[in-house]
């Protein structure tokens, strides 16, 4: 993967790996040792309700418990801070008992009332965190969002060892939602002392605690002895900032560096993949991503569905995943390849430039039209963003390309009136949990369709948003697999019969480590948490 | 001395009130919306509406500019919209490594420089003239991160005499001071060579050779000290810019100083860091500037200040 591109997909937090894939037996597991990982961009925080980039993603991970947790390398839940929990018949209230182990590193023990309050405080507008609206089936959840609570009536604690949620729908994505980070579970009086300080000076329950931060040079965290789990392997790891990832991978070949977190540099990828210590030093696995181009259907003349058919026809997308070295796959439809309710039978549209420019007759548009292509102004994007201008040129359409920083490029898509094309680049869409709903709400749902979301498509269509709702009702057990058949027909549908998207391609994931760093690697680009701190080891 | 004093620090308060207007409209009329980035990527219009009334975004300019500029005169810069912290503790903590890069660089350019440029006007139009100058040309072309990554690939990583990135010890400052040296030393011998052979071509230099002085002695403590005025003025820019932050060596060199800072928070949009450092840096700028023309007539008493 591009360093560049590895940067910018900052706020998209990376979920990648495989449902099917499980861990290797990790029989030669040892304990012991510290380990340095890095990366070029210093952690913006280390506070759980705020924190959402693919680098603080993992190391929050590792400082905090939540409820539940994925176990490692998978998407599976497993118990954490909960030893057990019930689901009432109607998947309305979940009931958690839990762990009377677990402790704060400040030496207390972690109550029901921290897990409520740490809900709470995510939700809390003034913690300006991006995490309020995952609890959204939770009762009251709207009342603490909009300022008129002070708390969350339908999260009660009955005693101090039970929560108990209510929803106010059956929502059967709730338990991955309790294993995000957002709801870790905090100590008050620590993020009370601290204020806005707490993301840097996290206290937690978690494998890991933060020695030292040093901004911009470097970040010690150390084992928690009192972790109420059994791992982590390592007795700490050292993430040190401001390593240009060349110079990471560098230090990594020298020995001094053990996972260069920011990936491989294009300059050095060949030399590296094709090193006789290539497979030892490289991870590169598939992940929860799509890259696409967003067509605004609401502007003239992309309104026109055969207009969107078209450029979906006219996009060669093998030639697409050649600009990037083939770390990719090309993609026919919104979900990747991964994520349950992908439809292996849907094929999508093909290149077929002749069939395109048929369609564009068809809508009157024999001449073409003048359009422009908003895409981010880091390599690869802007030569990828070239190669779409060339396939559309062939069709007629006249792509203006402007490419612009990331903020820019995500503020342009998010108003209505400007973006018509945007090529998702660097921000690609990639999962917070593993499930197909994640990939329609903020994306292609009325709700992202807002100035300054994530629905540069601005695609709300009410037929589809009432199957949605309707099949995350399907919350029981036994219900799994007929809710991913139904969300796979929607995501099939909305591409079939209204092409809001070209689906462009699935990018892997890759990551340097050293040779004597140990466990799947699975555990090195895990589905849920990227890096799993607790699970890596060194070899003996 | 105190009236000039008194002017430039009305002056410098000027300035800086200019930079932080300009900056604060730039940066309220860049087309990103900071509020939609800090609501993440799964945020509704409420929650979006919420963070712009938390951030003081829904203000209008004017009143949001007067709030900045009153905790502006309290020293307070604000706090970062991405990492929460206040702004003049995270730049604070990045000064003493710029102070440090800031200062070693311009040993390394300023001595490397001089002894170039001496040499070069001794010798002007020989053949150790011409080598010189090829040096100095080459210099001031050449791209930072392309010396900073072969300095880096052969001292460091080839060679091993030097820690690849970090900071902390004398020898990490070794390679960013010298790549910044290297590219810097070339100005400084362009400037001390012209300046040199005016002042060798005056005719108290022919008196002192005519008194059959050494050759070194009239150089060095004839010539020399005549033609150091431009390097002053010239030491001040380069404090003033490096106190901006070496964006380029910084992030090679993984040194953490406000350029590093500076060019995260850019890409971040995050408006009280970019603030922040633009104003400590043209603060630096103004001092440096001031300091410049305060030592000028301690060299030359020619120079009367008014």
């Amino acid at each position: 993967m591009n360093t560049k591109l590895v940067k910018s997909a900052a706020m998209a937090l990376v979920l990648s790996g495989g449902l099917t894939t499980f861990a290797r037996a990790d029989d030669a597991a040892t304990q012991g040792g510290t380990i340095v990982v890095t990366y070029q961009d210093d952690m913006a925080t280390l506070d759980p309700a705020i924190g959402y980039d693919w680098q603080n993603w993992s190391m929050i991970n590792s400082l905090f418990s939540r409820l539940v947790d994925y176990k490692f390398g998978t998407t599976e839940i497993v118990p954490s801070l909960a030893d057990s929990w019930t689901i009432s018949p109607d998947g309305l209230v979940y009931t958690f008992k839990l762990s009377p182990k677990a402790k704060f590193t400040s030496g207390r023990n972690v109550t029901a009332a921290d897990v409520k309050y740490s809900i709470e405080r995510s939700v809390n507008p003034k913690t300006q965190g991006p995490a309020g609206g995952f609890f959204h089936s939770i009762v009251g959840q709207d009342k603490m969002a909009d300022g008129s609570a002070t708390t969350i009536s339908g999260i009660e604690t009955p005693d101090d060892s039970t929560v108990k949620f209510t929803l106010t729908q059956p929502d059967a994505t709730f338990l991955n939602v309790l294993a995000l980070n957002f709801a870790s579970a905090v100590p008050k009086e620590a993020v009370e002392a601290e204020g806005a300080d707490f993301g840097k000076k996290p206290v937690g329950s978690g494998a890991f605690k933060l020695d030292e931060w040093a901004p911009g040079q470097r970040l010690v965290f150390s084992r928690n002895v009192d972790y109420f789990r059994d791992r982590p392997y390592l007795d700490g790891f050292k993430v040190e900032i401001g390593q240009e990832p060349l110079v990471a991978i560098l230090r990594l070949q020298k020995g001094e560096v053990d996972i260069a977190g920011d990936g491989i540099p294009p300059a050095k990828y060949l030399e590296i993949k094709n090193s006789p210590d290539a497979k030892d030093l490289i991870v590169d696995r598939e992940q929860f991503e799509t890259s696409y181009i967003t067509i605004n259907t609401t502007k003239k003349p992309l309104d026109d569905v055969r207009v969107r058919k078209a450029i979906n026809m006219a996009i060669n997308k093998d030639r697409i995943v050649r600009i990037i070295n083939g770390r990719a796959t090309p993609a026919s439809q919104v979900l990747p390849p991964l994520m349950p309710g992908y439809d292996k039978a849907y094929k999508g549209y093909p290149y077929d430039v002749e069939g395109a420019k048929k369609l564009m007759d068809e809508a009157g548009l024999k001449g073409g039209f003048e359009t422009t292509l908003y895409a981010m102004n880091t390599d690869p994007n802007p030569r990828i963003a070239q190669a779409i201008q060339q396939d559309l040129a062939a069709i007629g359409v006249k792509a203006e390309i402007k490419a612009l920083a990331q903020p820019e490029t995500i503020a342009a898509g998010g108003n209505k009136d400007q973006a018509a094309l945007t090529w998702s680049g660097g921000m690609g869409w990639i999962a917070d949990f593993p499930d197909p709903s994640d990939f329609y709400g903020p994306i292609l749902g009325c709700g992202g369709a807002i100035a300054g979301g994530w629905n540069w498509s601005w695609f709300c269509d009410k037929s589809f948003e009432d199957r949605g709702t309707k099949a995350d009702a399907m919350s029981k057990p036994e219900q799994k697999d007929e809710r991913f058949k139904v969300w796979s027909q929607i995501f099939t549908d909305i591409q079939s019969q209204q092409a809001p998207w070209a689906p462009v391609f699935n990018e892997r994931r890759v990551v340097a480590k050293s040779k004597r760093m140990g466990g799947s690697d699975a555990v090195y680009i895990d589905p849920t948490r990227v890096i799993d701190y607790e699970a890596i080891y060194i070899k003996k | 001395m105190a009236a000039l004093l008194a002017r430039r620090v009305i002056q410098a308060v000027a300035v800086l009130l200019g930079v932080a207007v300009i900056t604060f409209v730039l940066l309220h009329y860049l087309p990103a919306d900071p509020a939609a980035l800090v609501a993440g990527r799964s945020a509704n219009a409420q929650m979006i509406a919420n963070v712009r009334h938390q951030l003081g975004l829904d203000l209008p300019l004017p009143l949001q500019f007067w709030r900045y500029l009153t905790g502006l005169v309290r020293g307070d810069l604000g706090r970062s919209y991405i990492q929460r912290s206040e702004v003049t503790t995270l730049v604070v903590a990045r000064i003493p490594a710029t102070l440090i890069l800031m200062a070693c660089g311009i040993l390394v350019e300023v001595a490397l420089g001089l002894t170039l440029g001496v040499i070069a006007a001794v010798r002007r139009n020989g053949v150790v003239d011409r080598t010189v100058m090829m040096f100095a040309f080459v210099g001031v072309s050449s791209p930072q991160f392309v010396v900073a990554l072969l300095l880096l690939y052969v001292f460091a990583a080839h060679l091993g005499w030097f820690p690849m990135s970090g900071f902390g010890t004398p020898a990490h400052v070794v390679l960013p001071a010298l790549t910044l040296g290297l590219l810097g030393a070339g100005w400084y011998a362009r400037m001390v060579r012209s300046a040199m052979i005016d002042v060798l071509n005056q005719d108290y230099v022919r008196t002192a050779r005519a008194k059959g002085l050494s050759r070194a002695r009239i150089v060095l403590r004839h010539a020399l000290p005549n033609a150091l005025l431009p390097i002053v003025a010239m030491i001040g820019i380069d404090i003033g810019q490096f106190m901006g932050g070496v964006v380029v060596v910084e992030a090679v060199y993984g040194w953490p100083g406000i350029g590093q800072l500076a060019w995260q928070a850019i890409q971040e949009v995050d408006v009280p860091i970019i603030m922040g450092v633009t104003l400590v840096s043209s603060l630096a700028i103004v001092l440096a500037n001031l300091l410049a023309d305060l030592i000028a007539p301690l060299l030359d008493p020619r120079i009367r200040v008014h």
